[in-house]
């Protein structure tokens, strides 16, 4: 007679499904729109990078601020530095890129988007991954995500120039304060969702009292620690619109650097 | 008005079984559970299901619901086409013992290996006193009913069952996050929930969120603060060094 209890010898097999997902949804399409959307932001990444209209007084394209470089205009330089001399001949960019581009190659949202749909591990829920063996962040190279909190640190540092840019674009081409043309509307409203995602980061969240046991004994860190809670249960709209933002930002800046947009409505 | 629905059901013993075709009555207002234990009366007197309290409370009727984790008796039959054909098979991290019943001792296994709950010395029962502000934060993982479809879905072990012995699953790394935010916990359980648990095969993937009938937020709230506190302990030596000089822990 069959056994049938958890100690039988046949019992310590799963069912031999031989599908891959049982799952009639269509679950490949949010991994492929996350795929689509963050491929549309590595390509213009790396196109406005090496663009060089990236500077129209007042407004300076958010994927080159701070300009550090002696090759940026004089009015793009950060407070009117220039630490980096005639020998750095590559894009002012390239200086700063690794900062928020490792805060959010890092951040817990979007190791989750892109574990999802480049990795695949898995691609959706109950849909098996095509690899062999898997290990996690237990080991190198991806034990390093464990650096988030310090990209954190400077994404904070890059947030505040990005708010800064965003003041100085209330002033006109020839630096008289009281503009407001759609540039500044848009620096504002990116400098604005960079925060939120910025400040709604779990790092954020655990630094500001996520690490304590007792909330009671530390009543000002709790009612930060309640308000980046807020924003982090938002952190993936966040993440989404602050990265549309910074690129729509961007290319703006560049259009009206180029020309194509002209004041006084830009 | 009832209506006849196609159901898929896997029947088999061990993990040796197939997919049976039924069409059976449903009548308006009845969740899948309730199929299926229409099928048992009518049709297939010898299929085996857990359940219990057909209120979403007890986390005995998990299964696979077209190919979702879902609870048996929490799912409406309204959700679904009429001319859908609903296919509900056993949770496919765990052994089958028969038909849509799993040996889930795994999930009780990984519990054991976690320590108690561990109170001062000098603190006696009855004498603990905490703001509720300070156990709000547990008090969402005490909703866990352990239907263990966290534990289920999670790919570190629904993929990769070489995986089993060092992973604790979703399910019990929240265990530990709770007993690590408990402000009487004395036990340190960030080093050996990294060592010990495999907090780091977590790649955050949020499966576990997405299929809580709890709507716990595991991974937000349990396993990404955990993580958070491993790298305290591990990874960040600036809040290495503060603890050397501040002798501070525990806060």
């Amino acid at each position: 007679m069959t056994q049938t209890t958890a100690e039988s010898p046949t019992s310590k097999q799963r069912a031999q499904l031989k599908v891959r997902t049982l799952r009639t949804d269509r679950w490949w399409l949010v991994p492929a729109l996350t795929f689509a959307g963050l491929m549309s932001f590595l390509i213009y990444g790396v196109w406005a990078i090496f663009d060089k209209s990236y500077f129209a007084e007042p407004y300076i394209a958010p994927f080159s601020s701070p300009c550090l470089a002696t090759s940026c205009p004089e009015g793009a330089r950060f407070l009117g530095l220039a630490p980096f001399g005639d020998w750095y001949g590559l894009p002012p960019g390239l200086l700063i890129l690794g900062l928020p581009g490792g805060f959010r190659l890092t951040c817990y949202y979007y190791r989750k988007s892109y574990y999802r749909s480049f990795w695949l591990s898995p691609p959706a829920c109950a849909v098996s991954e095509p690899h062999t063996k898997y290990s996690g962040e237990t080991r190198l190279p991806l034990i390093i995500q464990n650096v988030h909190r310090y990209f954190f640190y400077l994404a904070v540092v890059i947030g505040a120039i990005l708010a800064y840019d965003a003041v100085l674009a209330f002033r006109d081409e020839h630096g008289n304060w009281g503009h407001v043309g759609l540039g500044t509307i848009i620096l504002v409203a990116n400098a604005v969702l960079i925060a939120c995602y910025t400040l709604g980061c779990h790092s954020c969240r655990h630094i500001t009292a996520g690490r304590l046991n007792h909330f009671s004994r530390h009543p000002i860190r709790y009612k930060a620690w309640t308000f980046v809670s807020k924003l982090n249960a938002r952190h993936q709209q966040f993440a989404w619109a602050s990265m549309y933002s910074v690129m729509i930002a961007d290319l703006y800046v560049r259009l009206v650097a180029k020309g194509v947009i002209n004041f006084p409505f830009a | 008005m009832g209506y006849k629905a196609k159901f898929r059901v896997w029947r088999g013993e061990g993990g040796e079984g197939q997919l049976e075709d039924f069409t059976v009555e449903v009548n308006e207002g009845e969740v899948v559970l309730d199929v299926i234990h229409r099928l048992q009366a009518t049709q297939a007197p010898d299929l085996a299901v857990r359940w219990n309290c057909k209120a979403g409370k007890c986390g005995s009727c998990s299964m696979e619901i077209n190919g979702r984790p879902r609870l048996g008796c929490m799912t409406r039959m309204s959700t679904f086409e009429e001319t859908e054909t609903i296919t509900v098979t056993p949770m496919r991290t765990f052994p089958v013992i028969k038909d849509l019943v799993c040996d889930v001792s795994f999930n009780y296994q990984k519990a054991r290996e976690i320590p108690s709950f561990t109170p001062p010395k000098d603190v006696k029962p009855g004498e603990y006193r905490m703001q509720q502000i300070d156990v709000e934060r547990s008090q969402e993982f005490r909703k866990c009913i352990e239907c263990f479809m966290c534990n289920n879905v999670c790919h570190v072990i629904r993929d990769h069952d070489e995986n089993k012995p060092a992973f604790a699953g979703p399910r019990f790394l929240m265990r530990i996050a709770e007993l690590d935010m408990h402000p009487y916990d004395e036990l340190d359980r960030k080093e050996s929930a990294q060592e010990e648990h495999g907090l780091g095969y977590c790649n955050i993937t949020k499966c576990c969120t997405e299929v809580c009938p709890e709507h716990i937020k595991i991974t937000d709230n349990a396993l990404i603060p955990m993580k958070e506190r491993v790298v305290d302990r591990k990874y960040d030596p600036l809040v290495w060094l503060g603890s050397k000089i501040f002798k501070r822990s525990g806060v």
